[in-house]
């Protein structure tokens, strides 16, 4: 052996070098080392051979042999839309029907919140109702929140309803609410319904997994083309896009939550005699509540986040503010409208958090009359009838009167404007720093990489993680993706992906370990992370393109923003499920604390800390996808595109190549962590 | 005491594993613990044989793992027994469709759990009167019943709290008073004291054997506690690994054990813990002056303080209050010392 040969004759100090490199040289490092070796030459000189053996195959799918879906696709959904027929009604009526369903409740949530109910149509409208008067609105806000929780919030609560109304995004902001109140109890529902189905029935839960994860993982603006199509622009297809990306989670927290009710509890609903949808009701579903408004609060959230998103579909509302505001570069508009839905989703995530920690409530003695059983929604009910029939004569109680509006627009542009002429210099040289640095080298690296060798290193990496299948998966999605024609794009979604997970994880995980480690620091950051995650992805669009204008590092700002919580999260809560025993055992070794982070809580919090890259990886390319707005040239882009142009082939086929690369990642470090965990004999 | 037999199963088996009734059928019902391991199969119970009389106190003992609350929840059939018969009053029970199934459970059996197994969403006076609830009884009538029961486990003035709210001693005479609501004939209670600490566990002991002298169920006790079970018991099963290893009066397991396994148990027991009052006492009546009444069932240990402290003799009566013979403090401290009298 050479080497130990060498390494017997040099001094010390190079001895160690010698270790390590042999260390690296041996055993499992050795697989890795060598694979992205291979790779890098590769993405290095994969331009040159094919220049040399005339080869474009090498970096271009050959397109005679590219699948063709997309074509298929639309093909297929054009058929469906215009062709096919059930004999007494056709495919078309269907999808009217639906929409009838929706757009009923839907206009009449609409016309008690903002519209007003009328008869007749356009110019003839006479009104027959007035909408609530918006002191009605707040006050039956401040009424819910009071009785979920506190007078705390409900002093939150009305207090962001009258931001809205105070800076002028009443309308916008209740025609959004609108689409929340019809979305919610659908999406609650539907969601419920399936959820106990899969409780019941093994085969269903099976069947239903791999559906749940794929919309899970297909971006959001994948959705919306086909239901563009079948539905038609309007809000009616907004509403069924949002449910669709609502459901899932509800579905899943239900069988989860209900599959936890104790099983003793489950036998002594059974030893009363309770029947099959006694059982249900009465002992499960109860029993699993918390849970369940766990999930309602999930179906919230995701509602307002896609409601904004289907602004693109014609959905309204402060979604559409934005969306235009940034198509204009309406600065200060822009801001208005993207702090309006900040406080619209902190007032509607802190009320349904407050319903999801259950508490006693005393049960009201049954000898008073019923307005002193419950005199809150009593008072509340004499402020909304009182306030909406003043609003027939006062017009300032029917609405906002327009002359107190506050306006911050001109407040925000000429901030946004002070920031761009001072600080141009600062914000330009960091910019510039990581495109060199960073951004333009991993681009360059992963844009390199001849397909045929991304399929086979995926496969192969996948294979020694988590075992011949998932490798042979991998490498059949990434298939998927060269012979569909994207390779490009999907090695750019890549490229920022892996970019903005980098900087997320380094900068969350100090943030995390920090706070795991210090009650007080977990108190501020885990305050400012709840906030950062009730915000609906839309918003970190808007002071990312004011500030960097469009690009790929607008983008990339957006993401990391955006996918930093879960790194914070799941460190913080890593270093802080450590047994204190371990712990205490570092100490009493005589650990340093600098030693007892690195050689005893890190490791320990392993398995944590990749849930939380998971985690982040998941976001970041959900956002990812949301970026193409400030013009990013990926896979996001192209389902952008789709939309744009109404191409449902397109649209799902691109939709599908993102979902593939999430669902890649997602199997990798699930079985990294999994295999973590057994190493440290955590179950 | 022959008492008319209310449940009795016979050859009871669960086995938990892949296809269990084709393996029980191959076996033809008798595997032995070397086909089940063979097999990757779990026998929760093996071959389990009770006879439980009208109103008696049967107690299944035994270590943790081995199978008395399987063994209990095949008899309520919350756990359908892969082979075997269970007969009560008389009708098959195996046979039961759901609905008859769920008749029996509403009007003749109830069943408090090791955990409690309260509805947290619902007071303790709606706990209490769940099962009327579920029976479709009007509110008015179940909450009256629900209340008596409430106060009959001196839970009064806390009918308006939440489970939360209440102790795990507390709790548990919330489970009680559920499944007494609906005046069951049968009393399954699977280790209801054992998550409870030991001063209230003896407490709450006290409380059922009072509830019993009222109620008179006929009641089947699991516990892993054999000074528990020798405390409550007329007679007990001892299990292992499934299977009965014993059934006997508490006083015929000490001087009788039919295992090393049980004789194991017994070992370190006093016998004032399991001798009764009843089979120390000398029989007869008599018109001699007497400290009071003590009831037969009673354990010397249990009742020689109240024995030593008092001038005469003590009348020793059954359930009904029966005079049956007397019982002096010399009989007892024998038991006490181990003076054989
Ligand atoms: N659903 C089940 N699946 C497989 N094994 C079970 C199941 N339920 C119980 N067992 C096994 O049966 C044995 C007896 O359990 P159990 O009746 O709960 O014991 P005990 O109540 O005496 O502690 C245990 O070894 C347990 O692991
Ligand atoms: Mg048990």
């Amino acid at each position: 052996m050479s080497q130990q040969d060498h390494a017997a004759g040099t001094a010390p100090p190079d001895r160690a070098v010698q270790a390590w490199i042999s260390g690296l040289l041996s055993g499992p490092r050795l697989f890795w080392i060598g694979l992205f070796v291979v790779t890098w030459a590769l993405s290095t000189w994969s331009f040159a051979l094919y220049k040399a053996l005339d080869a474009r195959w090498i970096i271009r799918f050959p397109s005679a042999y590219e699948l063709g879906l997309e074509d298929w696709i639309s093909s297929f959904v054009s058929w469906l839309s215009d062709d096919l027929s059930f004999g007494l009604f056709t495919f078309r009526d269907v999808t009217r029907f639906l929409s009838a369903l929706i757009e009923w409740p839907y206009d009449i949530v609409r016309s008690l919140l903002i519209d007003g109910f009328a008869v007749g149509q356009g110019q003839q409208a006479v009104e027959i109702l007035p909408p609530l008067s918006w002191l009605a609105i707040i006050a039956i806000v401040v009424a819910i929140a009071r009785y979920a929780k506190d007078w705390t919030l409900a002093a939150l609560a009305g207090g962001c309803f009258a931001y809205l109304a105070i800076f002028g995004q009443w309308e916008s902001a209740m025609v959004t609410l609108a689409s929340v109140l019809i979305a919610v109890p659908i999406g609650v529902a539907g969601g419920l319904a399936l959820g106990i189905l899969a409780y019941r029935s093994a085969a269903f839960e099976g069947a239903i997994r791999p559906v749940l994860d794929l919309m899970q993982t297909v971006p959001v603006f994948a959705y919306l083309v086909p239901i563009l199509v079948l539905f038609g622009f309007g809000p009616v297809s907004a509403l069924i896009a949002t449910v669709i990306y609502a459901m899932p989670p509800m579905v899943r927290i239900t069988t989860v939550a209900l599959q936890s009710v104790p099983e003793e509890v489950i036998e002594a609903g059974r030893m009363v005699g309770c029947r099959r949808g006694q059982l249900m009701r009465k002992v499960l579903i109860p029993t699993a509540m918390p849970s369940l408004m766990v999930g309602v609060n999930q179906v919230i959230m995701l509602t307002l986040n896609m409601v904004i998103i289907a602004s693109m579909i014609g959905a309204g509302g402060l979604g559409f503010d934005v969306l235009s505001a940034l198509r204009r570069l309406d600065i200060g508009g822009g801001i208005e409208a993207g702090v309006a839905i900040v406080v619209m989703a902190i007032a509607l995530d802190r009320l349904s958090q407050a319903f999801a920690e259950q508490r006693l409530r005393p049960r009201p003695d049954p000898s008073l009359p019923i307005y002193r059983r419950y005199p809150i929604a009593t008072v509340t009910l004499a402020i909304v009838v009182a306030t909406t029939l003043a609003g027939l004569s006062v017009s300032g109680f029917r609405a906002y009167p327009a002359s107190m509006t506050i306006t911050t627009g001109t407040i925000w542009a000429s901030g946004i404007e002070w920031i761009n002429v001072n600080l141009f210099d600062a914000i330009d040289a960091v910019k510039t720093f990581l495109l060199t640095w960073l951004l333009l080298p991993v681009r360059q690296f992963f844009n390199g990489i001849p397909w045929a060798w991304g399929v086979i290193v995926t496969g192969l990496a996948a294979g020694r993680v988590g075992g011949w299948t998932l490798g042979l998966m991998a490498a059949a999605m990434m298939l998927f993706i060269a012979a569909s024609g994207l390779w490009a794009k999907a090695m750019t979604t890549i490229y920022l992906t892996s970019v903005s997970v980098f900087l997320a994880s380094l900068i969350g995980i100090p943030l995390g370990i920090w706070a795991g480690q210090n009650a007080r620091a977990n108190k501020v950051i885990g305050a400012i992370i709840d906030t950062l995650q009730t915000l609906p992805s839309f918003v970190y669009l808007i002071p990312v393109v004011m500030l960097f204008r469009v690009g790929d590092f607008s983008a990339l700002i957006a993401v990391v923003l955006y996918a930093l919580a879960p790194a914070v999260r799941y460190a913080a809560l890593g270093i802080r499920t450590i047994d204190p025993e371990l712990i205490e055992a570092g100490k009493v070794t005589g650990c340093t604390p600098r030693q007892l982070l690195w050689r005893v809580k890190l490791p320990l919090a392993a398995p944590s800390l990749l849930l939380g890259l998971n985690q982040t990886i998941m976001l970041a390319l959900s956002m990812l996808v949301i970026t193409a707005l400030v013009g990013t040239r990926d896979l996001g882009q192209e389902v952008y595109i789709a939309l744009t142009k109404a191409d449902v082939g397109q649209g799902i086929v691109a939709g599908l190549s993102v979902a593939f690369l999430a669902i890649i990642a997602d199997r990798v470090v699930n079985a990294l962590a999994r295999s973590s965990r057994e190493r440290l004999g955590l179950k | 005491m022959a008492r008319p037999v209310l449940l009795d199963c016979s050859g009871v088996w669960k086995v938990y594993g892949p296809n269990p009734t084709a393996f029980m059928k191959k076996f033809n019902d008798t595997p032995g613990d070397a086909d089940l391991a063979e097999h990757g199969m779990i026998g929760a119970v093996r071959g389990a044989s009770v006879q439980i009389g009208q109103g008696e106190i049967f107690v299944i003992m035994g270590l943790s793992g081995s199978g008395k609350s399987t063994l209990v929840r095949c008899l309520s059939r919350l756990v359908e027994p892969t082979a075997g018969s269970i007969n009560f009053e008389g009708t098959d029970l195996l046979k039961m469709t759901d609905d008859e199934l769920i008749q029996v459970r509403r009007k003749k059996m109830g069943m408090v759990f090791q955990h409690f197994a309260l509805l947290p969403h619902l007071t303790v006076l709606q706990n209490a009167a769940f099962p009327l609830e579920v029976q479709g009884v009007d509110r008015a009538t179940r909450e009256a019943r629900a209340m008596e029961m409430v106060e009959i486990v001196g839970l009064k003035g806390r009918e308006g709290y939440y489970p939360r709210q209440l102790s795990g001693g507390q709790q548990q005479r919330v489970g009680i008073a559920r499944s007494l609501v609906t005046e069951p004939d049968l009393w399954f209670l699977d280790e209801p004291f054992s998550a409870l600490d030991p001063l209230i566990r003896r407490e709450m002991q006290d409380e059922f054997l009072r509830l019993q002298s009222m109620l008179h169920k006929t009641i089947v006790f699991i516990t892993h506690d054999f000074d528990e079970a020798i405390r409550l018991a007329d007679r007990i099963a001892v299990m292992k690994d499934g299977r009965i290893e014993q059934t006997a009066t508490p006083e015929e397991l000490m001087t009788n054990p039919a295992t090393p396994y049980v004789a194991e148990f017994t070992r370190h027991v006093p016998r004032s813990k399991v001798v009764r009052l009843r089979s120390i006492m000398s029989p007869g009546v008599t018109d001699a002056e007497v400290a009071g009444d003590l009831p037969g069932h009673l354990t010397v240990a249990d009742a020689i303080d109240q024995i030593d402290g008092a001038p005469y003799p003590f009348r020793v009566v059954d359930e009904n209050g029966v005079p049956l013979g007397t019982v002096d403090a010399e009989a007892a401290i024998n038991v006490m010392v181990g003076r054989s009298g």
